[in-house]
């Protein structure tokens, strides 16, 4: 039975979307232009005025905005209303080293929260439910986020932050905790911390997770759902936006509806800037429809994803993104190949082990090296070097098959690959501290 | 009759082992052989110890296994090793490994890890040769 928590507008039908889309493009872009003078010197500069942009059909004459103009514009120069019509900030952890800061009004954070709501309802939450988050609060969109939408449901919210692995399995036992929010990294942590404490899957309350603020695998899915014994569910956003929820999955699980009444998106070609009919894979492109204080246009997400409007069995309408495939961010380039750390986890998992893992990048007389330490799981332990020496080289063929070159892999004891208990540091590439 | 050995994975860092051995002494097991295998990612301790269980729950939160080896009794004497290896050479049993101790009140034994338990034990009783049992373990 699909749950909705604004039906008339998660399954609206498409015009009434687009309708509504027209409208509020007209305006934002009017009250980005009047407002936001960095923005209005990239359109005068474009030669683009606010009466060229009719419907969402014209958004492609727009300029598009990067995480570089975050950098030059920090901090006020986005902003789009008066900042004592503000009340509150959020921040991203600048671990690219570009930190951005993001403006909220009252009703960008009720909208903010709304779309949450749809995403917690979608993962079958109601009033009774007890929702455990332990996404980051504070400067971070994960804990404030799926803590506003946790209200607007009803649920009753546990706001646990991250980390205390003891204290959140405490909670969750003592308290029957029904729902989880947290980064898919740290759930896998909770699920390992749970069988270590001797608890079964089924020995916990939880029936649905909501997952996001990092990339995971269809495999890490599987394995999360497996140990806690619940659904897990993908949830998308970035601070640029607003924060998690600008899309979020249903119980089909086959990608992520966008909240088109708020955010409109768009895949591009990377290279050109040019707009990619559906079902194509590029760059994701939002543009926010109606935030008041940090509305941004076409920014570009660096998110490569496909867009399907294919119909969904859960009724809604709303347009579906694919789980990311990548971004630019994570990709490293090693002797000269892409890499992406979900292809080392998909691996890893294949192969029964834990997704904990950390991938070392370094140069060594001008040769770039990759080195993974991948934790031992106690079921694959053996009293014979020769046995783990095996088990490492299978693990190396494996992943040169899918990486394209071959890296060198590190049998670890449990627990000895840093851990997450917010965003997962997977990736040391020693190779910046030489440049 | 086979004996256990408890087998530890080491991470391989300083006073990995120190801390793994103190663990063992604090729970007042005795350590009757050891032998460590290295390669450059890791370590493999393996323990004859008097108290297997006490010193698996000394060590819970490491990875460990206890498996079944042969303790095979050797005369003091110059020959007495090779006599028992040229034995399971000649019954075609592989050695993956071994290590050597005393024990004062009952004198010296060879470790063995072979491929097959039952095979070795057979051949060394038919040969007149003791291997050591759990019960004797206890008298450490």
């Amino acid at each position: 039975m699909p749950n909705y928590y604004q039906p008339e507008i998660e399954t609206a039908p498409r015009e009434k979307i687009l309708e509504i889309q027209n409208e509020k493009i007209v305006k934002q872009v009017r009250h980005v232009y009047d407002n936001v003078k960095y923005y209005r010197d990239l359109m005068d500069a474009k030669g683009v005025k606010p009466e060229d942009i009719k419907s969402v059909d014209d958004i492609k004459k727009l300029p598009f905005l990067s995480k570089e103009d975050l950098r030059i514009a920090y901090p006020y120069g986005l902003l789009g209303t008066d900042l004592k019509n503000c009340v509150r900030i959020q921040s991203t952890s600048g671990t690219t080293g570009r930190r951005v800061v993001a403006f909220y009004t009252q009703n960008d954070i009720d909208i903010w929260e709304e779309c949450c709501a749809r995403a917690i309802v979608a993962a079958g939450g109601t009033n009774e439910d007890v929702c455990q988050v332990c996404y980051g609060y504070g400067l971070f969109t994960g804990g404030p986020g799926l803590n506003g939408g946790s209200h607007k449901v009803g649920c009753l919210t546990l706001p646990m932050s991250s980390g205390n692995t003891e204290r959140q399995i405490q909670f969750m036992m003592d308290l029957g905790a029904t729902i989880l929010c947290c980064t898919p990294s740290y759930a896998a942590y909770i699920g390992e911390s749970l069988a270590e404490a001797g608890y079964k899957p089924e020995d916990n309350k939880l029936k649905a997770g909501i997952f996001g603020a990092e990339p995971w695998t269809e495999e890490m899915r599987r394995s999360i759902e497996k140990s806690l014994g619940i659904k897990a569910y993908d949830i998308y956003g970035l601070t640029e936006t607003s924060g998690p929820g600008v899309s979020f999955e249903c119980e089909e699980q086959t990608g992520m509806h966008i909240n088109e009444d708020h955010f409109y998106a768009e895949i591009i070609d990377p290279d050109t800037g040019e707009v990619l009919p559906e079902g194509e894979k590029g760059e994701l492109v939002f543009t926010s429809l109606d935030k008041e204080a940090f509305p941004l246009l076409r920014y570009r997400t660096r998110d490569i994803c496909v867009l399907t409007r294919k119909k969904c069995s859960c009724g809604r309408t709303h347009v579906k993104m694919s789980k990311p495939m990548g971004r630019s961010d994570d990709m490293m380039i090693i002797r000269g190949v892409n890499v992406f750390p979900s292809q080392i986890e998909t691996v890893l998992l294949k192969e029964g082990y834990p997704p904990n893992y950390q991938i070392l990048v370094d140069r060594v007389n001008n040769t770039d090296t990759l080195d993974i330490n991948v934790e031992l799981p106690p079921e694959q332990f053996s009293d014979k070097i020769s046995d783990l020496q095996a088990k490492e080289k299978l693990l190396e063929s494996a992943m040169r098959t899918m990486l394209g070159i071959g890296p060198k892999v590190h049998l670890m004891p449990p627990h000895s690959v840093a851990r997450s208990e917010g965003k997962a540091v997977r990736v040391i590439d020693k190779r910046k501290l030489h440049d | 009759m086979a004996i256990k050995q408890l087998t530890v994975f080491l991470e391989n860092k300083a006073g990995k082992l120190s801390e793994i051995v103190k663990r063992i002494s604090d729970a007042e097991v005795n350590i009757r052989a050891m032998c460590i295998a290295d390669s450059s990612d890791c370590g493999i301790l393996r323990l004859i110890v008097s108290d297997l269980e006490k010193a698996q729950l000394a060590l819970s939160g490491e990875i460990i296994s206890a498996i079944d080896v042969l303790a095979a009794k050797m005369t003091d004497k110059a020959g007495s090793l090779s006599e028992i290896l040229t034995l399971l050479d000649k019954a075609g049993i592989n050695i993956d490994y071994m290590y050597a101790f005393t024990a004062p009140a009952l004198g010296a034994y060879v470790v063995l890890r072979v491929g097959d338990n039952k095979a070795a034990e057979e051949v060394l009783k038919q040969n007149g040769i003791e291997t050591l049992t759990i019960d004797d373990m206890k008298a450490f």
